[in-house]
């Protein structure tokens, strides 16, 4: 068992409110929250934020199945160096997680990492979209979660059926929203830069048709949905109509949809290439106004590692996705809060980075505390995770992160703790950055250094 | 002379010349088809210097082309072909272009299915790269070789109308026209079904229109380009038949065409699709002598980014 530890002079922020009080972690909980508390081991926290663990809804940890490019492990390590200490592992491994066995096995790796690992089930077999996967025996495992992530259920009357059957088990089917006859053969964003790059877009509408059939089904069949990384404004528009109607939906944002446009596919890196594609500057726009009006109730990462040499491929053969987790808390601290380029550092401006960062946004701004509520909170709630996204009260799970939400630092290009390092925001200067985690009442980061 | 602002160290789209980087091409260009009417049409800029051909696609017509070129300058060319490559064993084109850099290459030609794969070789290597054709994105020496075809026959390119007809979203050879024509002051209509164009013309200084007789009549350059079969399996016109009566150069289009105006197609040619093989044969038709420029013009680029430069050339731009 660990040391007892306290966590010195942060302001504590949760969904009850800020205050100032030091924070005592004792055999996995928390023991005390007040003043000039003591315990054999000391985290300073001076002009921090510590917040209850952040929460990911979407993370591709790749095992079992692609193991070079990423492991339970590894992935689960990038996690708490990003302030997570709860990720929902997708199911597109290899066999996919659409049986208990696979769940049980992903749960397993889990218990032993640094990060606890949620398990998100397929809804259909194979994620082959013909025949439902056995969710009431992976809701026996805990699972709360279900979609066929990396596509989106194509057929109309399979997806009524699993709506109306999750509705049975009390779970939550998550879309990754994507028409595949619109989007096959497709690499990016259908606009003006695939027009004079001469690659296949997939248009705004792919996603929206299918936001626009789960919302309808949603009505007919009273189940919950959520939505994963919305893109489009017209996504944004027809989420923020659903909820004012009073339907159980949710939705999520990954960082790249807020933070990087189109324009950043110019050069053919494929690090730019992610499903679903990085959209217009209004589409980014609209994504960072629907975080901010609360129409999107989560930020999550969609960290999907790939290997260099998969990444280094022609633009339309490379796979999707790009890295996340030690990212998205800063990445949305610069964006959604100050509004700012996120690639121009003012004191090296000459040094900032990406082509293709969305520009300053002038849209409706957040607060420290409404991002943090997006990557902890909410997302906690969305995935019926009851030991995380706090509040920090004696009693509750010791899963906590405190962050320096001043620091200033270069996002490099090496990936961090990943096993890959398709890292799309190389370059950048961002704003705040995680000094400790703890997971489980463990110090599994301290000074922004992995303990193990 | 004026020069422009391309950094000559690769040559990967049109969008990267100016007006002035392409005439400075044309002009060297010029040179080149004089060294070619030659007894002994090879000159010595290029000597000691090892040009390679990397084609994951079959053309054989560039890859000569550009092969002839190489040879005409003296240069020692290598061809690396797909099928007879470590490409099928599965290596990747980075690897694939590291090996050949390192047998000591100054300029690799490259071709691709997927549009971006020169720019990114280029990322990858300190040869020169020039893109002999990637995707649906660009093939300059193809606009190059055009242009210098259209100069040759009309002085400049200036207020020429110049219509563009046909597949325009899946080609690279209307990519890289649109821009090099409208670079050197002509007009460029697009003349296509909707669904035979790009999702936006935005990015380009270009007109459009669904009805050929409508713009016929107005063209000093009928530019063809191919039309394939595939594109009706994915709904993109309903049939050969109906293109080829919306689309297609017939005789009585042709004989609307001004009395000068010249009709290219970047080849091979669909006979009676895109064009009737009765107007193939017409006077305006130039369609070898584009073939023949392309030689001369890749000739010029390859002199441009691996010679000695433009400045050592003597006066009047002779060469030995």
């Amino acid at each position: 068992m660990t040391d007892d530890i306290v966590i010195k002079g942060a302001s504590v922020l949760d969904a009850t409110g800020e205050r100032r009080a030091d924070v005592v972690v004792s055999g996995g909980r928390v023991a005390a929250v007040g003043p000039d508390l003591y315990a054999p081991t000391v985290l300073d926290a001076s002009g921090c934020l510590l917040v209850p663990g952040l929460v990911d809804l979407h993370t591709h940890l790749r095992e079992p199945g692609r193991e070079e490019a990423e492991t339970v492990a590894t992935g689960a390590r990038a996690a708490a160096l990003g302030g997570y200490t709860a990720v929902l592992a997708m199911p597109n491994t290899t066999p996919a997680m659409d049986s208990a066995a696979v769940v049980r096995e992903v749960l397993e790796l889990g218990r032993s990492s640094v990060c606890d690992v949620h398990a998100a089930g397929a809804i259909t077999v194979g994620r082959a979209g013909e025949q439902l996967a056995p969710m009431a025996e992976m809701a026996a495992l805990g699972v709360r979660l279900f979609t066929d992530d990396g596509s989106g259920v194509q057929d109309d009357r399979l997806m009524r059926r699993a709506f109306e059957y999750a509705a049975g088990l009390d779970v939550t089917l998550a879309q990754h929203c994507e028409v595949a006859a619109l989007s096959e053969g497709t690499c990016m964003h259908e606009g003006e830069w695939s027009a004079r790059l001469g690659l296949a877009g997939q248009p705004a509408e792919a996603e929206e048709l299918m936001v626009m059939r789960d919302i309808a089904l949603a009505r007919l069949t009273g189940a919950r949905a959520h939505f994963l990384h919305l893109s489009t404004a017209g996504s944004v528009a027809m989420v923020s109509a659903a909820k004012s109607a009073g339907l159980p939906v949710t939705a999520e944002a990954a960082p790249h949809h807020f933070t990087l446009t189109d324009a950043c596919c110019a050069g053919y890196d494929a690090r730019f290439k992610v499903h679903p594609p990085l959209r217009s500057a209004a589409d980014v726009d609209a994504v960072a106004a629907g975080l901010a009006d609360g129409t999107i109730d989560a930020i999550a990462t969609d960290h999907a590692p790939h290997p260099v040499e998969d990444k280094e491929l022609p633009f339309d053969l490379a796979p999707p996705g790009m890295l996340g987790l030690e990212y998205a808390l800063a990445l949305a601290l610069t964006r959604l809060v100050d509004g700012s380029r996120a690639d121009i550092d003012p004191q090296e401006p000459e040094r900032g980075g990406v082509d293709g960062a969305a520009g300053s946004y002038v849209g409706p701004r957040m607060t420290d505390a409404e991002v943090i509520a997006r990557l902890s909170w909410r997302p906690a709630a969305i995935a019926g995770m009851r030991d995380h996204g706090g509040p920090i009260v004696t009693g509750s799970a010791a899963n906590l992160c405190v962050i320096d939400p001043l620091q200033r630092w270069r996002i490099d290009d090496g990936g961090g703790a990943s096993r890959s390092r398709n890292v799309p925001y190389a370059g950048m200067s961002v704003r705040g950055k995680v000094r400790h985690t703890i997971c489980r009442g463990e110090a599994v980061v301290v000074d922004g250094e992995a303990q193990r | 002379m004026t020069t422009g602002t391309w950094a000559r160290r690769h040559l990967l789209s049109m969008a990267e010349l100016t007006r002035a980087d392409i005439e400075e091409i044309l002009d060297v260009t010029d040179t080149m088809v004089e060294v070619s009417t030659r007894s002994i049409p090879k000159v010595a800029a290029l000597r000691g210097r090892t040009v390679v051909s990397l084609f994951y696609e079959d053309s054989t017509r560039t890859r000569l082309s550009f092969d002839t070129a190489a040879k005409r300058l003296s240069a020692d060319t290598m061809s690396f072909a797909v099928s007879s490559s470590s490409v099928n064993k599965g290596e990747s084109v980075r690897d694939t272009i590291e090996t050949i850099e390192a047998m000591g290459i100054d300029a690799v030609v490259v071709r691709h299915r997927s549009a971006g794969v020169p720019a990114q070789i280029a990322s990858w290597t300190d040869a020169v790269v020039v893109n002999a054709g990637d995707g649906w994105h660009q093939h300059p020496t193809q606009a190059l070789l055009d242009s210098y075809t259209i100069r040759r026959h009309r002085g400049s390119l200036d207020g020429m109308h110049i219509g563009i007809v046909g597949d325009v979203k899946h080609s690279r050879v209307a990519r890289s026209d649109i821009e090099a024509f409208t670079a050197l002051g002509a007009m460029v209509t697009i003349v296509a079904p909707p669904t035979l164009l790009p999702p936006t013309l935005r990015p380009w200084d270009v007109t459009v229109s669904h009805d050929l007789d409508d713009v016929i009549a107005t063209l000093d350059v009928c530019y063809l380009l191919r039309m394939q079969r595939e594109r009706m399996t994915e709904a993109l016109v309903p049939s050969m038949r109906e293109y080829t009566a919306c689309f297609g150069l017939t005789p009585e289009r042709a004989d609307r065409l001004p009395a000068d105006a010249l009709i290219m197609h970047p080849g091979p040619m669909n006979r009676g699709v895109e064009i009737a093989g009765e107007v193939v044969d017409r006077p305006g038709v130039v369609v070898t002598e584009q073939v023949a420029n392309g030689v001369a013009v890749r000739m010029a680029v390859l002199f441009l980014l691996l010679g000695p430069g433009r400045a050592a050339l003597p006066d009047g731009g002779e060469i030995a």
